[in-house]
């Protein structure tokens, strides 16, 4: 393997200074002068007509500059399609948006909405994926009958995978040994919970330029989305501050955006929007729910003849983008599984609870978690090892699978077969697995087991990243990008490969602020494609600034030093400022003599999409169950990947790391939204009552990371953080069936449930405990 | 309109914070700390120290934790005004006020990388600080307790104990 100078040396955060002494300006630390607060009326009732509005008394509170509710509101909209919008005259969640108000403090603004008087026409609610989709469920909206979401929409393309099907079903069933079938669901809407709640701020110039300083984990997305919802002639000037997490779910930021817009425009001052924690909660994304009936053939080798299955997707009050998460979902389970004939029939179900929103894992979290529980199913009926049967089944160099887009696409990148095998050899695999149903070890109430799975996408290729970067004459670079930190460390990764490729130390490269006016085009750091897609683009933006800096420097070469060499600029390099001669280490110049002092270089790159390059994460678990009382207690994780080459070793940790929480592993032990369906109203919208892992909680964690090098770009490396949490729900199950002997059909395995699992404790449909 | 302040002596009050004393004065006004606000938010909006965040303001998460006296408090839930005589620090006091130097838990933090968003950085550096004071060389599992009311969502623990180890251990050769 190459030894690198910057690549794969631990380099400290460019950030880390100003985040460890607290100078990093997240946005809720920002203020514009003459600044508006907005606050937002939400409603108590899940499903209701608004039947008046009375604003007046909070107009005439001292303080408050605007009241917005829907008679006045512009009539932007989001979701997908586009059916949401900023206030409506009926309401479908508790927790949805009524009014607005801009006021001079929080404080004033929150008395306000204390003096808003509204008048409910309620309406009956629905909240089960499958009561909603009955004919005399309630209807959410007039446009999707049966609460069903269309397919036919525009979402990656025009023709976006919305359903598997690929051979002949009947021919899978005669094919098979034996068919096994079962419901799972995961829909327990785990909340992704940033500590930073979704902030921004809005101020308009002029009539139609809004400037947007958010939380974004996609600022330059958020601009084209913006300007796409609200038509019209605006132009949008999207400004990225650091993000404090996001998970994805900061990604799509039309939700809290729209409002401060709104009451920025009718105030004609610059408007500040921060959801407190307990709106963060229960007002903006969580998970998708999913839960599949499914049904597998499979031969007694552990080859899958077919699956076929209904995939019911619960998306909440909207779709933010939903039947996209379907899209990947669909594609993500090919990689997974090797299956000749499929019949995977989703479908996306609005339901009176706060809407669903992008999170990472991104539909294939979701899916796998319903749908690998059915296929060990089988598993168990021909006697086979997990790490078999996802070894046999995982997609290799060669094969090919239907992406997001609907196409056909085969797997340029690499076999992951030794990344499982080591991941098994640090788990000790081999001698903690006892088969089926059967626990790893036994003492006393204390049962341990064993569970795997896996996950990977080929998104990591996904959308378009441009990226410059300019060269100054004092032998300092420029990296213009319109990429947001949001806590990967990718804005100092983009750094090192531009050191790298112009060997020049890392404090003298900066990255431009995450401006749509300044920067080019920029997708954003999702779906792991930071590494490759994001990479891509700033390494082609070094190298073609480097050799427009070595067409300038040649001549001057041929002026100044050595003229009997005839330099071209293929004979150049440079190292610390400094271009010489390849072999010629002292006849040297720095860049200022070919670029003079008034002179800059701009080196331009874009990034093409490619889905021919599969990443990959294997999670092995095991965990401790108490018979008696019901807990489960995770021991001990292994993370198992090849990224083809470390760009930073304690970036690659702690991301592997995060595979515990922000809507990983423990949306399988214990995190949950709990709702009463009496009442629709979220329980537990506050950080107490919704749990969380403590620093005093911690499982042995270890990793095993390959690095066989990736044909991606000229550091043969691969992303993997989006997908670090994904494998990790669905192995918790395995291993705690595994212990206990019993079949789980629905997360998070809280003790009620493995209490009533064991014949111990009876829960009464409709409620827990 | 601007209202002269007939009685300093009862509507204003002071607090240290990082070595400085501020003055204010109590009232519901734009610019004044009202009795209602929490110690968090005079830091934040009144003073400009962003450095402590606010993630929960119920006293559940750690991104507010400051030093009142020596220990780690959650400024979420203290009144400003029953902080009054109390020696606050925050992160932005951390380092050495002559030299400019950060504190050795801070650049410890830098070199491993103990953070990833780095939003509840300041909370944990400060819950850190505190034990360290009162103890210098903890267990890893002291560290783990003192730390647990301090949530990281990037799950960037692993890390933080690493590098609280780090300073641990030479604080305990002093």
């Amino acid at each position: 393997m190459k030894d690198y100078r910057f690549i794969g040396k631990a380099t400290p955060r460019k950030d880390a200074l100003d985040i460890v002494t607290g100078k990093t300006k997240f946005i809720n630390d920002l203020t514009v002068p003459n600044m508006l607060y907005a606050k937002v009326l939400r409603s108590p009732l899940p499903h209701a007509l608004i039947k008046s509005i009375n604003t007046t008394e909070a107009m005439n509170l001292s303080g408050v500059k605007a009241v917005l509710t829907y008679k006045d509101i512009p009539n932007w909209k989001g979701g997908l399609p586009q059916h949401v919008r900023v206030l409506d005259s009926k309401v479908r969640y508790v927790g949805d948006a009524v009014a607005l108000v801009a006021a001079e403090t929080e404080e004033i603004g929150e008395e306000a909405l204390s003096l808003i008087k509204v008048e409910y026409e309620p309406l009956p609610a629905v909240y089960d994926v499958e009561e909603a989709i009955q004919p005399e469920a309630p209807q959410l909206y007039e446009q999707f009958p049966g609460n069903v979401l269309p397919r036919g929409i525009r979402v990656f393309g025009p023709t976006p995978l919305q359903e598997l099907v690929i051979g002949d079903i009947d021919q899978g069933i005669a094919e098979a040994d034996f068919i096994v079938e079962g419901t799972y669901a995961y829909e327990n809407i785990p909340n992704p919970l940033p500590p930073e709640s979704p902030g921004a701020i809005a101020v308009w110039e002029g009539t139609d330029t809004l400037t947007i300083w958010s939380a974004s984990q996609g600022p330059h997305m958020l601009k084209v989305a913006l300007q796409n919802l609200m038509g019209g002639s605006t132009q949008v000037k999207s400004i990225g501050s650091p993000v404090g997490g996001s998970y994805g779910s900061k990604y799509m930021s039309w939700q809290y955006v729209f409002p401060a817009a709104a009451l920025a425009k009718v105030t004609g001052r610059p408007v500040k929007i921060c959801y407190g924690k307990s709106e963060h909660l229960a007002a903006f994304s969580v998970r998708i729910g999913s839960r599949i009936h499914g049904k597998v053939g499979m031969k007694m080798d552990g080859t899958v003849t077919f699956f076929e299955g209904d995939w019911l997707v619960n998306t909440g009050a909207f779709s933010e983008g939903t039947q996209g998460m379907v899209a990947v979902g669909c594609g993500e389970v090919q990689l997974m599984l090797k299956c000749a004939n499929w019949n995977l029939q989703p479908r996306v179900v609005c339901t009176n609870r706060t809407a669903s929103g992008q999170v990472r894992g991104y539909g294939g979290q979701e899916l796998k978690c319903a749908l690998v529980p059915i296929l060990t199913l089988g598993m168990e009926k021909a006697n086979i090892d997990p790490v078999d049967f996802f070894k046999r089944n995982y997609v290799k160099p060669g094969e090919g699978y239907y992406w997001r887009d609907g196409k056909w696409w085969v797997s340029k990148g690499i076999d992951f077969t030794k990344a499982i095998e080591e991941g098994a050899k640090a788990f000790g695999w081999q001698e903690k697995w006892q088969g089926w149903l059967k626990p790893t070890s036994v003492v006393g109430t204390k049962r341990r087991g064993v569970g795997v799975g896996v996950h990977g996408n080929a998104d990591v290729g996904e959308d378009v990243s441009e990226a410059f970067v300019r060269l100054d004459p004092d032998g300092k670079a420029t990296i213009y990008s319109g990429l947001a930190e949001h806590g990967t460390g990718q804005r100092s990764n983009i750094c090192k490969y531009v050191a790298e490729i112009l060997q020049l130390p890392l404090d003298r490269i900066s990255v431009t602020a995450s401006d749509s006016c300044i920067n080019p085009f920029e997708f954003g750091p999702v779906g792991s494609r930071g590494t490759y897609a994001i990479g891509s683009a700033v390494i082609a933006a070094a190298e073609d600034a480097k050799q427009q800096l070595f067409k300038i420097m040649a001549p001057k070469f041929n002026e100044i030093t050595a003229p009997e060499f005839n330099v071209t600029s293929e004979d150049l390099a440079t190292e610390d400022g400094m271009v010489y001669v390849k072999g010629k280490p002292d006849v040297r110049l720095p860049w200022i003599k070919g670029l003079r002092y008034h002179g800059t270089c701009l080196g331009r790159g874009r990034f093409e999409p490619d889905f021919t390059k599969p990443n990959f994460m294997m999670i092995f678990t095991e965990v401790e169950v108490d018979i008696e009382t019901g807990k489960v207690d995770l021991i001990r994780v292994v993370a198992a990947t090849d990224v083809g080459q470390i760009i930073d070793p304690q970036g690659i940790t702690n991301q592997l790391n995060g595979c515990l929480g922000s809507a990983g592993i423990d949306s399988a032990l214990f995190e949950e939204t709990v709702i009463d369906t009496r009442l629709g109203r979220i329980m537990n919208p506050n950080m107490i009552d919704y749990k969380w892992r403590t620093f005093a909680e911690l499982p042995e964690m270890e990793h095993a990371i390959l690095e066989t090098p990736f044909p991606t770009h000229r550091f043969h490396a691969i992303g993997v953080g989006e997908i670090a949490p994904s494998p990790g729900p669905s192995a918790v199950l395995m291993a705690v069936t595994n212990a206990i002997g019993v079949r789980i059909h629905d997360y998070p395995l809280t003790p009620d449930k493995i209490l009533s699992a064991l014949g111990k404790l009876t829960i009464k449909k409709g409620g827990r405990g | 309109m601007f209202q002269i302040n007939t009685s300093p002596s009862q509507r204003t009050f002071t607090l240290s914070i990082n070595g400085e004393t501020h003055l204010f004065s109590l009232g519901e006004g734009c610019h004044e700390v009202s009795s209602s606000h929490t110690l968090a938010f005079t830091l934040r909006e009144r003073l400009g120290l962003t450095g402590t965040k606010i993630s929960c303001d119920r006293g559940a998460c750690g991104s507010c934790t400051v030093m009142m006296d020596g220990k780690a408090v959650l400024s979420c839930m203290l009144l400003t005004v029953e902080c009054e005589g109390k020696v606050i620090s925050t992160i932005e006091g951390l380092g050495d006020p002559i030299t400019g130097s950060i504190d050795p838990i801070q650049q410890s933090f830098i070199d491993h990388t103990a953070f990833q968003c780095g939003f509840c950085t300041p909370g944990i550096i400060m819950s850190t600080k505190a034990l360290l004071t009162e103890n210098p060389s903890p267990t890893r599992g002291e560290v783990q307790e003192a730390l647990s009311g301090n949530y990281c969502r990037c799950n960037s623990h692993y890390h933080v104990l690493d590098a609280v180890m780090a300073v641990a251990r030479k604080d305990g050769d002093q």
